[in-house]
């Protein structure tokens, strides 16, 4: 049963093959049996789920099922949840039992899905290897002694290890796209504005959007369907109609045109995954598509503006967390100025400490202009050569990480290498644009991505590209040997 | 782009972060290498260049001025660390 994609175990639910109880406990089993080495929830909800199942499958029998009604899913610890710890992967939120759900959540209970779990993350999403969560690492199902890529690591891992059908990640600057990439998943990043924020704990909110981690296009397309749409409750939401992602999956790519940003080819990439992202170009090509080389001149001004954007945005947001109303509270405080000081001191971890201190300088008197002025400017350049670009071709593709999976521990004491392994996906943030990754081969028995980025609003189409070229090839089929 | 231990103890003050003394060189390297980095931006001319601070540029949207939420203070005062009587509790401000 842990083999099906979402798709199948839709039809075998509505066809009354299993239920949504005998599907729930069989993860629950695997997860039980699996996640003690892969650290990958932070909490699993078995009670909850059991009761979720139950309800479900009553709704199959009334006959009043949706498509994913019954289907088990994992939820990024990110996303509050009422009555379930939501820790954002923090010791300053360990003790937070959310009082109501975020909009993603509700909208799942709404459609009847069944939640397993909560997974585990970067703390408050800031990482790109999960080793910043105060829960400890997650280690890659492909080979345990390597990270699984972040900050939606433990929804990667899952996916990746049959210990959920499919999970919902969060995108801030690559934390769906790359460790979808490093465990050998499907990953998309709406755009900004298509999936609401409402609940989902705030990181830097001109850039944060959530999207779904499954094994398949076809998947994610069916997930999108119950997450993307106007919520009211979400400032920055979209209002625009929202199409069904199914509807398109099987157009042909006949005439379909691909930029390859010769920046993303460069200096960086390990020669290895570039073999294997052009082999998925070729593909491309005999599925009818046509390539173009492009350029996106300010890609390497991506990551030093987003070091300024987004510490700047998180200092303000997780100015929140100050011991008072929520979350972790130091013992015994002298004064007002000592709880806001010690509570947050030892409620974060180095990272986020890091982050909200570089946001503090940069926002700070007398540097506002150098530093955030001056990121928004970038930005706006980094923006206007992906709308020149999407003026000749359909979509761009590249790697979606520089490397396949890099050993835990080794990039954790230096956090301008750990940075730069988000090069080729934060510009795509910045620009406010959607973006995917879909598995495209191996090299050293670890899975590579190609990343495929569209135009505003072009969700279908990516899934579109995606579910073709997963037609024409079986990577996104292959299991780590150790979770067959 | 390079920080004092003195400002790196200013920047904690700002953002209300304890750091203890022995953690203040780690943090001196880190920050200033993560600015080094950041330097990169300034030798790019961007006179004339919009900032860009909402990746569609659109604009707040409003709503009309009427209640939309129901109160539920107790839910949200059961998560906090002290409350009494509807209020949170903090350290005395006033003496």
């Amino acid at each position: 049963m842990h083999n099906k994609t979402l798709t199948e175990l839709s039809a075998g639910l509505q066809d009354k093959r299993f239920s949504s109880t005998e599907l729930t406990q069989a993860y629950l089993e695997r997860i039980k049996q699996f996640d003690p080495e892969l650290n990958s929830y932070i909490t699993v909800a078995e009670e909850q789920a059991m009761a979720m199942a139950a309800d479900a499958d009553a709704r199959i029998a009334a006959g009043t099922a949706t498509p994913m009604t019954g289907i088990p899913l994992a939820q990024k610890d990110i996303f509050c949840t009422e009555g379930v710890k939501t820790s954002c992967g923090s010791k300053m939120l360990d003790n937070f039992i959310s009082p109501y759900n975020a909009t993603v959540i509700e909208r799942f209970n709404n459609a009847g899905a069944v939640m397993l779990g909560k997974t585990n993350m970067d703390e408050f999403a800031m990482g790109s290897s999960n080793e910043t969560s105060f829960y400890g690492p997650v280690r890659n199902p492909w080979n345990t002694d390597t990270v699984p890529g972040g900050s939606s690591g433990g929804s990667a891992a899952v996916v990746a290890a049959r210990l959920a059908p499919a999970s919902t990640g969060t995108d801030t600057g690559g934390s769906i796209r790359q460790p979808a990439a490093l465990c050998g998943i499907t990953g998309l990043k709406p755009t900004y504005g298509r999936v609401s924020r409402y609940g989902m704990i705030a990181f830097a909110s001109s850039l944060d959007q959530a999207g779904p981690m499954t094994r398949t296009a076809e998947d994610a397309a069916l997930m999108m369907n119950v997450m993307a749409g106007f919520d009211e409750r979400d400032s920055t939401s979209v209002q625009r109609d929202v199409p069904d992602y199914m509807a398109n999956l099987n157009e042909s790519l006949e005439g379909l045109k691909i930029g390859l940003p010769k920046e993303y080819f460069g200096e960086g990439l390990d020669p290895e995954v570039a073999k294997a992202v052009e082999a998925a170009i070729k593909q491309y090509e005999q599925l009818g598509a046509t390539v173009k080389e492009i350029s996106l001149p300010n890609t390497h001004l991506a990551v030093p503006t987003y070091y300024v954007v987004a510490p700047a945005e998180c200092s303000s947001n997780l100015s929140r967390f100050d011991g008072v109303r929520f979350g972790y509270r130091c013992d015994d405080p002298v004064d007002l100025e000592d709880l806001y000081k010690r509570s947050r001191g030892e409620g974060f971890g180095a990272e986020v400490k890091r982050r909200i201190m570089i946001g503090a300088y940069a926002l700070s008197a007398g540097y506002y202009d150098a530093y955030y002025l001056k990121a928004q400017q970038l930005r706006r350049l980094i923006s206007d050569d992906f709308t020149r670009a999407f003026k000749d071709v359909d979509v761009i593709m590249g790697p979606t990480s520089p490397n396949v999976a890099f050993g835990l521990g080794e990039k954790a004491d230096d956090p301008i290498t750990m940075y730069l392994s988000d090069i080729y996906t934060i510009a795509v943030n910045l620009a406010g644009l959607p973006g995917m990754s879909v598995p495209a081969g191996f090299v050293n028995n670890m899975p590579v991505g190609l990343q495929i980025i569209g135009n505003y609003f072009d969700e279908a189409r990516l899934l579109n590209v995606a579910h073709r070229y997963q037609q024409a090839t079986d990577w996104h089929t292959k299991v780590p040997a150790a979770f067959e | 782009m390079s920080l004092s231990q003195d400002d790196v103890k200013k920047i904690a003050h700002l953002a209300r972060l304890s750091i203890s003394d022995e953690d203040i060189p780690a943090y001196e390297k880190d920050l200033s290498n993560i600015l080094g980095l950041v330097e990169q931006m300034s030798a790019v001319d961007t006179d004339g260049v919009v900032p860009l601070a909402h990746p569609l540029d659109m604009a707040q949207r409003l709503r009309d001025d009427a209640v939309s939420e129901d109160n539920r203070r107790e839910q949200y005062q059961d998560v906090a660390p002290a409350t009494e009587k509807g209020l949170y509790l903090v350290p005395k401000v006033i003496e």
